[in-house]
């Protein structure tokens, strides 16, 4: 592919991967050259020697840079990955080591003496252990921090905030607590390999639902009438045919006044029954 | 105090006397920032430092991959406020070499054109700063003119005086107007030399200044090897590493410069290489605007670059990509790479994980100060409490860029 883009262009250096593969041997793992890197996946416990070959045989003299990356799919989660530079021959190459939670990477503080903040600062935002490192404090975290920030199960707010506190006169540190939610917008086009569900389309997700009346747990009966699922029956009053001529004005006070009327009638057969109590006594 | 060497006092019978701790910052004008040293002092002999940074630390790499590579653009701004484009510089070559889109000519001039001048801009800062911390008022104040000189045009060319967004990835936001262009032309060849020339004029060769800088924290050449030093940190031990001429990139290898170096590797040296460097700098911007061919601004790749306003209005397809690029982005192919330039303060690079989405999947940013920094232990040992602020001047720090 042509290079179109104008980022740094380091000095040719023909067959650098086949070179640095041939040198590093068995403790390579994978070489690659992509988008114009050279890198360089070796085994994590051989990480200090491989390094030590490049920059005493083959003129990498300069630990520019360390970086973690956390792929948390991978049995090994962590990858460490070593800038390194080359004054004389004017080149870069990338070196990767993976790990993970528990097993430590061996230091490099022996080859540069610049490797120790990399190396605490990857121990801080990912949690990778580094043997050897003799001062491996956490570095640009708070004081007291707990956790690994840059972690992919990390959120982006953290667990703690501070602010300072008017009534105890110092700082505190409190839960985070947010008045309304982040703001996490996400963009891609659900055509091209968004990981979000567009509503509705959880619907879609789901095998069409067969028209199995065999599915229904308790198919529906109208064996007795409470099964209908109606109601009471309506008040006999309601069959009544209503005068067709009456104005609706009229209707409606008779609907309003309807409850009121009712009652008389549903005493009615109380009263007749005292009557016929009365009757009885009476006799 | 466990461990310290007690000793007897010369001047007190019989009394013992041993090492204190102090610290220096987090709060203190000579520390650059929020810089916090726990210096061991014998006497006022410094025996060791432990530089507590971290105290800016906003988790811009992480916020990064929260956000579009566009969105994430002005982050970049806020790591060095001193010189905002440079950190924006690695960041869209870091963009442009994941997508290989070739930037305009014009644009590649642009670039350059006003990378110079933030190098000039923070070399202001830091002059007079360190000129400050060993005691000179008066070159800071007149450097400090040239600083609002550089604002001003940075106003002019992006309506921002600090944190521009300027670059884009595929070329810059907006062309320039041409009267900017012969104002920086001006400014370059009268006021820049006369008013620089004259500040320095007073601190280059005064006994003062030379008795606090001249033999302080003196670097050999292997050391400033194996403490990954670059920048003027890494030139003044006498190495002539220049990524702009080392490693060319946008149209650098076209321009006719010189690379300071240092003889003595001391903060006088480092003091001298970055006025030096002001003058390289105005001979780069010289030919930038001598050179300066016209054209876009800006990749006319429509899947990279968002068309102008004017055509989006016009235009459905540029309507629908000017949508699509400012909500969803462009995507980048998977990959990663690691690209730096050369900032004021050194290397300044981007290591850049893309997943073939439309977000970073890991921006690591290599901050200058850091190896320097760290290196400030082994440089102030045995040297006097008053040369760690001479020292730290000399390292030009920044703590935006430092915690990130």
């Amino acid at each position: 592919m042509a290079v179109l883009h104008s980022a740094p262009r380091y000095a040719p250096f023909e067959g650098a991967l086949e070179t640095l593969s041939a040198a590093l041997g068995a403790m390579l793992l994978s070489a690659k050259e992509e988008h114009g890197e050279i890198v360089l996946t070796v085994k994590r416990e051989s990480i200090e020697d491989a390094l030590r070959l490049l920059r005493d045989s083959h003129d990498y003299q300069q630990l520019m840079e360390m970086a973690g990356v956390d792929y948390p799919d991978r049995p090994e989660r962590f990858e460490v990955v070593y800038m390194l530079l080359s004054l004389t021959r004017n080149h870069r190459v990338m070196v990767k080591v993976s790990t993970d939670e528990a097993t430590p990477v061996p230091t490099v503080t022996t080859l540069w003496p610049n490797a120790g903040w990399l190396e605490r600062e990857v121990f801080d935002m990912f949690g990778v252990l580094f043997a050897g490192n003799t001062d491996l404090r956490r570095i640009l975290t708070d004081y007291g921090f707990e956790g690994h920030p840059f972690r992919k199960d990390f959120p982006l707010t953290g667990y703690q905030e501070l602010r300072y506190s008017e009534e105890d006169k110092r700082v505190v540190y409190e839960p985070v607590k947010l008045t309304q939610d982040m703001r996490q917008f996400d963009f891609m086009s659900p055509w091209e390999g968004a990981d979000y569900i567009l509503p509705g389309d959880e619907k879609a997700v789901a095998a069409p639902p067969p028209p199995a009346p065999a599915a229904v747990p308790t198919p529906k009966t109208t064996d007795s009438p409470k099964d209908t699922g109606a109601g009471a029956k309506a008040d006999a009053k309601a069959a009544e045919k209503t005068d067709a001529v009456a104005p609706a004005k009229v209707e409606k006070k008779a609907a309003a006044k309807k409850p009121a009327a009712k009652k008389p009638a549903a005493k009615k057969p109380a009263a007749k029954k005292s009557a016929a109590k009365k009757k009885e006594s009476g006799e | 105090m466990s461990g310290m060497m007690l000793e007897e006092s010369p001047t007190t019978s019989g009394e013992k006397i041993s090492n204190y701790t102090i610290n220096f910052g987090p709060q203190h004008p000579a520390a650059h920032g929020v810089l916090r040293m726990v210096m061991e002092l014998d006497g006022e002999i410094i025996e060791r430092i432990d530089c507590h940074v971290g105290l800016l630390h906003r988790g811009t790499e992480k916020l990064i991959e929260h956000k579009t590579y566009l969105q994430a653009l002005p982050y970049f701004d806020r790591l060095d406020y001193c010189s905002p484009l440079a950190m924006e510089h690695s960041y869209v070559l870091a963009i442009e070499k994941l997508l290989n889109v070739e930037v305009p000519i014009r644009a590649q001039y642009l670039r350059v054109l006003f990378a110079e001048l933030t190098r000039i801009c923070n070399h202001m800062l830091n002059i007079g700063a360190h000129v400050m911390d060993v005691g000179a008022m008066t070159p800071n104040l007149w450097v400090f003119e040239l600083r609002e000189d550089c604002m001003n045009f940075f106003e002019r060319m992006s309506g921002a005086r600090m944190h521009h967004a300027y670059l884009r990835p595929g070329g810059v936001h907006q062309d320039v107007p041409l009267k900017l262009l012969t104002d920086i032309g001006d400014w370059v060849d009268k006021r820049l030399p006369e008013l620089f020339g004259d500040a320095m004029s007073l601190v280059m060769d005064n006994r003062i200044f030379k008795q606090r800088n001249v033999d302080i924290a003196v670097v050999s050449k292997e050391d400033a090897v194996r403490w990954g030093f670059s920048g003027p940190m890494i030139r003044a031990a006498g190495i002539p590493w220049d990524i702009r001429k080392s490693q060319p990139y946008e149209v650098y290898d076209r321009m006719d410069f010189d690379i300071p170096v240092g003889t003595n590797s001391d903060c006088y040296d480092r003091f001298m290489v970055r006025v030096q460097e002001v003058y390289q700098s105005a001979r780069i911007i010289k030919q930038c605007l001598a050179e300066m061919p016209e054209g876009p601004v800006a990749s006319l790749d429509r899947k990279v670059v968002p068309p102008k306003r004017a055509e989006m209005k016009q235009s459905m397809e540029a309507l629908i990509h000017h949508f699509k690029l400012y909500t969803e982005g462009f995507h980048v192919p998977a990959g990663e790479v690691y690209v730096a330039t050369e900032s004021p303060k050194g290397e300044f690079g981007v290591y850049l994980v893309s997943d073939g989405s439309n977000k970073p999947y890991r921006c690591k940013i290599r901050p200058t100060a850091f190896s320097h920094l760290q290196a400030m232990d082994f440089m102030s040992k045995g040297h006097m409490l008053p040369d760690a602020t001479a020292i730290l001047g000399a390292i030009d720090v920044v703590f935006g860029e430092c915690d990130r």
